[in-house]
């Protein structure tokens, strides 16, 4: 099994019982560690504490948790003041409303000037399931990755959504952090590395480099692993520092394979995937597919219904590598 | 850190002749600047010109040399487009030289034509598009209440902006956490890029509107610097709550063809005859404008 042993994975990646856990727990979590750590960290949430999970946050520093109230606009222009005054702002809303309903304010008072305001961006994709598409953020990858100066992490699990919080309190600027409403499995550690600026490879293989961020990354393992059982190894990558985006593992990988399947719970047009075939375009073409939603919008179903019928799941993938790997030269 | 009232320092006669006479000096080096940006808007600078004045040479406690000086009183600036009577004020002050004033809008110039905080220091904010700056000096105003710091938070705002809907998002904010150490002082000059505000989208009753909103409400002749400072001051004695100040200002104050002519909102003397025409009227007038000779 050419599971890459640096990735330090979890013993049971594929076993039935794997724990499960919504990625925002991981957001909730790593808030903790970061408040006791930093008293100049504080959490505004624009009337959604339990669901963005930064209650526990509420709960542990009361002094430093803003309640904005459903004030999207104002909830990142006032953050950014509070960074001009030395603060390192959280907030927290669902993605559609922050970055979605915001964004101007994200840019003119957070990413042009670089105030160290980070954005947490809630129930993303279409695995919120039954509220529908008006909830289910798909765009807001491509919304904040064009912006300059906006560091955008899509971490993979729980753990990892721990981390990537911590390191986005720890460096100074803009940050997005997206993540899932539903349980998803829990299959890195907690000596998985993370290092924002760079992707880690989970799986090793020649015939088709699977790249992939978010709670998807683990489809894509399920994938290769079936692709395998065809005797086509695919390496997998989590790219979850989707910017800055770690380019020399990308193209290494690209270099290696000559042929890319790109996985993400986003539109297509303007996700990971597009950054990923924007480099490729100047570097190295070749053949691509992008795994994500095809310029439409998500629907009211269950979160694993909605996958299946918007073709994120492992055999979808699976579909996507063998085309590449057909269109291979 | 104790939080400490600081006063608005009384304002002598003689100290109120000296600001007349420099808030006119602005308003001349401010029309320089435009005609020779050729682009920009001239109504709103030339109206606030007696407010900046009195901000940067009464009001504020600041150090031109330590722009950042961390126990400065923060002053945000909302409506980015009248960004030159900042400029030109500034430079009076001392934070930049008279003769960067050239470069405005131009390429490669601190001098942007709408601010950004990290080109020029002392600028605080960055802004242009409308309702922004109101929240954003109000999450500055939070932190430092957290913080206990002493320093006092003003935001200059237009009343066009007062459209969107952000501004009053931070109203509701700044309101219910009794941000006693802010102040917004509104540009209420009426005009807006595409005419006047009460055809456009009527704002009144504005005083109401605020006080309603929770807010500790003055109004006052915006060109009356002993009215404004009074203002400041009484914003400062204000325990429990945020004020605004609404400033009726005479939009082109100072030449009487840009005087509350929407026209003027958006542009500049087109050449040396129509800059001329205006910097000989506010010469003349050694401070006193068409407007109070009527």
């Amino acid at each position: 099994m050419p599971i890459n042993a640096a990735a330090k994975l979890s013993r049971k990646l594929f076993a039935k019982d794997i724990p499960e856990l919504p990625t925002r727990n991981g957001f909730g979590d790593g808030l903790l560690l970061l408040g006791a750590k930093n008293e100049k960290v504080v959490v505004l949430c624009a009337d959604l504490t339990e669901s963005t999970r930064v209650d526990a946050f509420k709960k542990a520093f009361p002094e430093r948790f803003v309640q904005m109230g459903v004030s999207e606009q104002s909830l990142a222009a006032i953050a950014a003041g509070m960074a001009l005054a030395g603060k390192i702002p959280f907030i927290a809303s669902y993605a559609c409303f922050s970055p979605g309903r915001n964004w101007e304010q994200i840019r003119t008072t957070i990413a042009l000037p670089e105030t160290n305001v980070k954005i947490a961006g809630a129930h993303s994709g279409v695995s919120v399931g039954p509220d529908g598409a008006t909830h289910q953020m798909t765009e807001d990858i491509a919304l904040m990755r064009v912006l300059p100066n906006m560091t955008v992490l899509v971490p993979c699990d729980a753990i990892e959504t721990r981390k990537a919080t911590v390191a986005a309190g720890e460096m100074h600027g803009p940050v997005y952090i997206r993540f899932a409403r539903e349980k998803s499995p829990v299959f890195t550690t907690e000596k998985s590395p993370f290092a924002i600026g760079k992707a880690n490879i989970l799986r090793t293989g020649n015939d088709v480099a699977i790249i992939a961020c978010g709670p998807l990354v683990y489809e894509a393992l399920l994938a290769a692993r079936d692709l395998a059982k065809m005797g086509v190894e695919a390496t997998v990558i989590n790219n979850a520092s989707v910017k800055p985006m770690d380019e020399v593992t990308i193209l290494a990988a690209a270099k290696r394979c000559k042929a890319v399947v790109t996985v993400e719970e986003a539109q297509a047009a303007g996700g990971m995937g597009s950054a990923v075939c924007e480099l490729l375009a100047s570097e190295f073409p070749c053949p691509v597919e992008r795994i994500g939603l095809q310029d439409v919008f998500g629907q009211s179903g269950t979160p694993r219904e909605l996958l299946e019928h918007y073709r994120l799941t492992a055999p979808w993938i699976v579909k996507a590598a063998q085309r590449v790997i057909k269109m291979k030269r | 850190m104790p939080a400490v009232r600081r006063e608005v320092p009384s304002l002598t006669e003689k100290k109120l002749l000296t600001l007349e006479a420099k808030a006119n000096e602005i308003r001349e080096d401010i029309l320089r600047m435009l005609t020779t940006a050729g682009s920009g808007h001239s109504a709103g600078p030339l109206g606030m010109a007696d407010i900046f004045t009195a901000l940067y040479f009464h009001v504020l406690h600041h150090n031109a040399k330590k722009p950042t000086w961390a126990e400065r009183d923060r002053l945000f600036l909302s409506n980015g487009h009248i960004a030159p009577v900042r400029y030109v004020t500034m430079a009076h002050a001392g934070y930049l030289p008279k003769s960067e004033l050239t470069t405005l809008r131009k390429f490669g110039s601190r001098l942007q034509g709408h601010p950004e905080a990290r080109m020029l220091p002392g600028l605080e904010n960055t802004s242009g598009p409308l309702g922004d700056g109101s929240s954003q000096a109000a999450g500055t105003a939070y932190a430092a209440k957290m913080d206990g710091a002493a320093w006092h938070t003003y935001c200059v705002m237009s009343d066009g902006e007062l459209e969107a809907g952000i501004t009053w998002e931070a109203a509701l904010f700044a309101s219910r956490n009794h941000l006693h150490n802010l102040t917004w002082i509104i540009d209420r000059n009426n005009i807006q890029i595409d005419g006047y505000t009460e055809d456009i989208m009527p704002l009144e009753p504005l005083h109401e509107k605020f006080a309603a909103f929770g807010f500790h409400v003055i109004e006052i002749d915006g060109h009356n610097i002993r009215e404004f400072v009074d203002a400041c001051d009484l914003a400062k004695a204000t325990f429990e709550a945020p004020t605004v100040i609404i400033a009726h200002t005479i939009p082109g104050k100072g030449v009487d063809f840009m005087e509350f002519e929407p026209a003027w909102h958006g542009k500049t003397p087109k050449d040396k005859t129509e800059l001329n025409a205006a910097l000989r009227q506010l010469r003349t007038l050694g401070g006193k404008i068409a407007s109070e000779m009527d």
